[in-house]
C-alpha cells in the first residue's frame, strides 16, 4: 500500500496547455504506471483537443464524468491558481495537488475558508510543493522519479530538493519509500505535517517516517506533539534553517522567523522532547533513519 | 515588500484611520517649510527608514521651535541610524517625516498578521502601546487580545468594540476605535498585506483615537495586482546584492560569514548553510538558483556572491531533479572562467546526469574540488578556506 496515491489513481492536469504542465505531465505519464493514471487535462478553450493522446476537457467536472478522474494536479500560473484549486475542490475530487509557486496568501485564506465552510471532501496538498510520489506506481508532480524505489519508509517535507536529498540518502543505504509527500513552502496551505503523519501511521506498509521541516510557523511542533501521543512508528526529523537570520524570508514564502517564533532550534527541541529522533546534520537523515530500523 | 511610515500612514488614511498632520521631507529646507505649514507649537522630526526602534536610536525628536526643527532635521538627515533591526552598521537616513505633536493620554498597540494555524487574519491588540509587541508577548501574554477574522464577513462591529474595551479605550471613544480597527482590517485585506501595525495607537486628551506610527508589509506574491503599492518601493532601503539577484530571478540573502553558497531549492539551500556551520564556518549568503537555472543564471549568481569582499570560498550544492547536473556543470565552468575565480570552489552534484557533470568539471582543468555528499562538501570548503 501507500498513502494518498497509488497505481489506481486517475489524474487530471489543470494547466495542461502550458509549458510546465506539459513537460511534467509527460514525465509523470512516462513514470511507472503513469500511462494508465494520467487520463485527462483541462482547458475550456481547447476542450475536445488532446495533449499527446491525453484528452482535454472543458472543466474538471467534465473530466471527472467522462474520464473518471479522482485527483487533480495544478500547474496553473499564480494569478489563476486559486480559482483552479477551487474548481477541483468543487468537483468533489478526492485529492488536489497544487504545484504552483507564488499564489497570494489572501487567495489561499479564501479558498481554505470556503473548503472548511462547505465541508468539501477534497484533500489539498500544496501549493508551492513538488507533489506526491508512490515509487514504482505513480508520481504526481515535479520530483525526479528515477531517484526513488519502492520500500517502507515514508517521507514528508516542506521543501522539494531537500526531500530529494533525503530520498537520495535512503537510496544509498538501499532503503526504499512507501510514499513521499511534499506539503509545500507556503504559509497557508493544505495538508500539514500532522495530517501526513496520521496517514503514515495508518498505512500498514510504512514502517518509519522521515519528517523534514524548516523555519517558520509551528506545524512541526504540532505534528511532534501528536507523534508523542499517537505514533506507533519511529520518526526521524530534520529542520532546515538553524543559520537563517530572523525576519528574512528564506526563499519559501513560509520560511521566516517572525517575532522570534518558528526557529529551527525551537522546533528541534520540541521534536526531540516528543520522541522524534532528530539530526542536526542534513547529510545524516538517511543514516539516522537506518539506525532506528529494526 | 516594506514601505516607510509616512507611506503606510497615507495608505491607512485612505481607509479612514486618523493620523497626525505630517509632511515627508528630503532636506532640511523642506523640513522647515513643512513645519511652517503645520499649526501648533511642537513638531515631531522622524527619521524614515524601514527598520523599527528608531526612537531609541535617536531618530525621533520632539522640536519645540522652528529652530529646533531645523537643528534636528540637520542632525537626523544623513545619519547612520542604528536600531535593533538595522544591524551594527545602521541605515542611512534619507527621508524625514515632520508631524504635528500629539496630546497623548494613553498609548496602545494594534496589529494584524496572517495566522498560519487558523489560516485567518489575526487582529492583535494590547494596552501596552509603544513597546515591542514581542516583548509583551514574551512577558505578559495575557495583555494581548486576539481576534481571528472571518474572511467572509471582515472584522465585525461587536468584535472591534470588544477589543477596544479590553485594551482600555473609554466607552465614549469606542466608536472611533471601531472605525480604526475596521479600517486597518480593510486596508490589510485590500492591499494583500502580510503585516500591519499601529504602534502606538494613541488616545488623545480630547478623546480622539489616532495612529501615531504605522507599519505595513505586503505579500510579494500579490504585488502583481498592486502597481500603486509597487511604486512605493524604496530601493535605498534594500540590500543591493538582493536587488541585483532578483533581476535574474535568483533568491539571495546576504549573511555575515565567508563561505558563499549556490544551491537549487530553498530548503536545500538552508540545509547547506546549516552544514557549513556544523563544520565550523559561517555561510556568506543564502542563494537559491531555482528549478530552471541556466548557465547564464549560474554566472550571474557567481558574480553576485563574489561582489561580497568577505567571501573566501564557494560551495555549490546541486541535487539535479528536473535540473540536469551537466547543465549546471557547464554553467559553473563558464562562470569560474568569466570571473577569473581566485577563491576555492567545492562542487557537490547528485541526481540527473551527475556523472556527466563531474566529468565536465574535471575536464575543465580548473582547480575545482569535487565532493560526494553534503558533509564531504562542507568539510572540504571549510578546510580550503582555513588554508588546510
Amino acid at each position: 500500500m501507500s498513502i494518498l496515491i497509488n497505481k489506481n489513481t486517475r489524474v487530471v492536469t489543470q494547466g495542461i496547455t502550458g509549458k510546465t504542465g506539459q513537460f511534467h505531465t509527460r514525465m509523470s505519464r512516462d513514470y511507472a504506471n503513469g500511462k494508465n493514471c494520467f487520463v485527462a487535462g483541462v482547458n475550456p478553450k481547447k476542450a475536445g483537443e488532446d495533449f499527446e493522446g491525453i484528452p482535454i476537457y472543458a472543466s474538471v467536472k467534465e473530466a471527472k464524468q467522462k474520464a473518471g478522474v479522482n485527483t487533480s494536479v495544478i500547474y496553473v500560473p499564480p494569478p489563476f491558481a486559486a480559482a483552479a484549486i477551487w474548481e477541483a475542490v468543487d468537483a468533489d475530487l478526492d485529492l488536489v495537488i497544487c504545484i504552483t509557486e507564488g499564489i497570494p496568501v489572501r487567495d489561499m485564506i479564501e479558498i481554505k475558508d470556503r473548503m472548511r465552510k462547505q465541508g468539501k471532501k477534497a484533500i489539498l496538498v500544496g501549493p508551492n510543493c513538488p507533489g506526491v510520489i508512490t515509487p514504482d506506481e505513480i508520481k504526481i508532480g515535479i520530483m525526479p522519479g528515477h531517484i526513488h524505489k519502492k520500500g517502507r519508509v515514508g517521507v514528508v517535507s516542506r521543501s522539494g530538493t531537500l526531500t530529494y536529498e533525503a530520498v537520495g540518502q535512503l537510496m544509498e543505504l538501499g532503503i526504499g519509500q512507501s510514499s513521499c509527500v511534499g506539503i509545500g513552502g507556503d504559509p497557508v496551505n493544505g495538508m500539514k505535517h500532522i495530517d501526513v503523519m496520521k496517514m503514515f501511521n495508518d498505512d500498514p506498509e510504512t514502517d518509519a517516517v522521515i519528517m523534514v521541516g524548516e523555519i517558520g510557523g509551528s506545524d512541526e511542533e504540532t505534528a511532534a506533539l501528536w507523534v508523542k501521543d499517537n505514533m506507533k512508528k519511529p520518526v526521524v526529523g530534520f529542520i532546515a534553517g538553524i543559520t537563517a537570520p530572523a525576519g528574512k524570508r528564506m526563499g519559501h514564502a513560509g520560511a521566516i522567523i517572525s517575532g522570534g517564533k518558528g526557529t529551527a532550534q525551537e522546533k528541534l527541541e520540541v521534536m526531540q522532547a516528543c520522541g522524534i529522533k532528530i539530526t542536526r546534520n542534513p547529510a545524516e537523515m538517511g543514516k539516522t533513519l537506518k539506525s532506528i530500523l529494526k | 515588500m516594506k514601505i516607510h511610515e509616512y507611506q503606510a500612514k497615507e495608505v491607512l488614511r485612505k481607509y479612514g484611520v486618523p493620523t497626525p498632520k505630517g509632511v515627508p521631507c528630503f532636506s532640511v529646507d523642506e523640513a522647515l517649510k513643512a513645519a511652517q505649514t503645520i499649526p501648533g507649537k511642537v513638531w515631531v522630526v522622524k527619521a524614515q527608514i524601514h527598520a523599527g526602534g528608531r526612537g531609541k536610536g535617536g531618530g525621533v525628536k520632539l522640536a519645540k521651535s522652528l529652530d529646533e526643527v531645523k537643528a534636528y532635521a540637520g542632525q537626523i538627515l544623513g545619519m547612520q541610524l542604528k536600531t535593533h533591526q538595522t544591524g551594527p552598521e545602521g541605515q542611512k537616513v534619507r527621508r524625514l517625516l515632520i508631524e504635528e505633536g500629539a496630546d497623548i493620554k494613553k498609548e496602545l498597540y494594534v496589529g494584524m498578521v496572517v495566522d498560519r494555524v487558523t489560516q485567518k487574519v489575526c487582529l492583535m491588540a494590547s494596552s501596552e502601546g509603544g513597546m515591542d509587541i514581542e516583548e509583551v508577548a514574551a512577558h505578559t501574554p495575557e495583555k494581548i487580545h486576539k481576534v481571528f477574522v472571518d474572511p467572509e464577513t471582515g472584522l465585525k462591529d461587536a468584535e472591534a468594540d470588544a477589543v477596544a474595551a479590553k485594551i482600555g479605550i473609554p466607552a465614549a471613544s469606542v466608536p472611533q476605535a471601531r472605525v480604526v480597527l475596521q479600517a486597518l482590517y480593510k486596508a490589510f485585506w485590500d492591499t494583500d498585506a502580510s503585516l500591519a501595525e499601529i504602534n502606538p495607537l494613541v488616545l488623545t486628551g480630547d478623546g480622539r483615537v489616532v495612529a501615531l506610527d504605522a507599519k505595513i508589509n505586503f505579500d510579494s506574491n500579490a504585488l502583481f495586482r498592486h502597481p500603486d503599492l509597487v511604486a512605493l518601493r524604496d530601493l535605498d532601503e534594500e540590500d543591493a546584492a538582493e536587488i541585483e539577484a532578483s533581476k535574474f530571478d535568483l533568491s539571495y540573502i546576504s549573511l555575515d560569514g565567508n563561505i558563499g553558497c549556490l544551491v537549487n531549492g530553498a530548503g536545500l539551500a538552508m540545509a547547506t548553510m546549516d552544514t557549513i556551520k556544523l563544520y565550523g564556518a559561517e555561510p556568506a549568503n543564502f542563494l537559491d538558483v531555482g528549478g530552471g537555472a541556466t548557465a547564464e543564471k549560474v554566472t550571474e549568481a557567481f558574480k553576485i556572491m563574489l561582489k561580497n569582499p568577505k567571501v573566501k570560498g564557494i560551495l555549490v550544492n546541486i541535487f539535479g531533479g528536473i535540473m540536469q547536473c551537466d547543465t549546471i556543470a557547464r554553467g559553473v565552468v563558464a562562470a569560474a572562467r568569466e570571473v577569473n575565480l581566485s577563491v576555492p570552489l567545492v562542487v557537490r552534484m547528485k541526481g540527473t546526469n551527475d556523472e556527466m557533470g563531474k566529468q565536465i568539471l574535471k575536464d575543465s582543468g580548473l582547480p575545482i574540488i569535487s565532493a560526494d555528499n553534503m558533509a564531504d562538501a562542507a568539510q572540504k570548503i571549510v578546510a580550503a578556506v582555513a588554508g588546510k
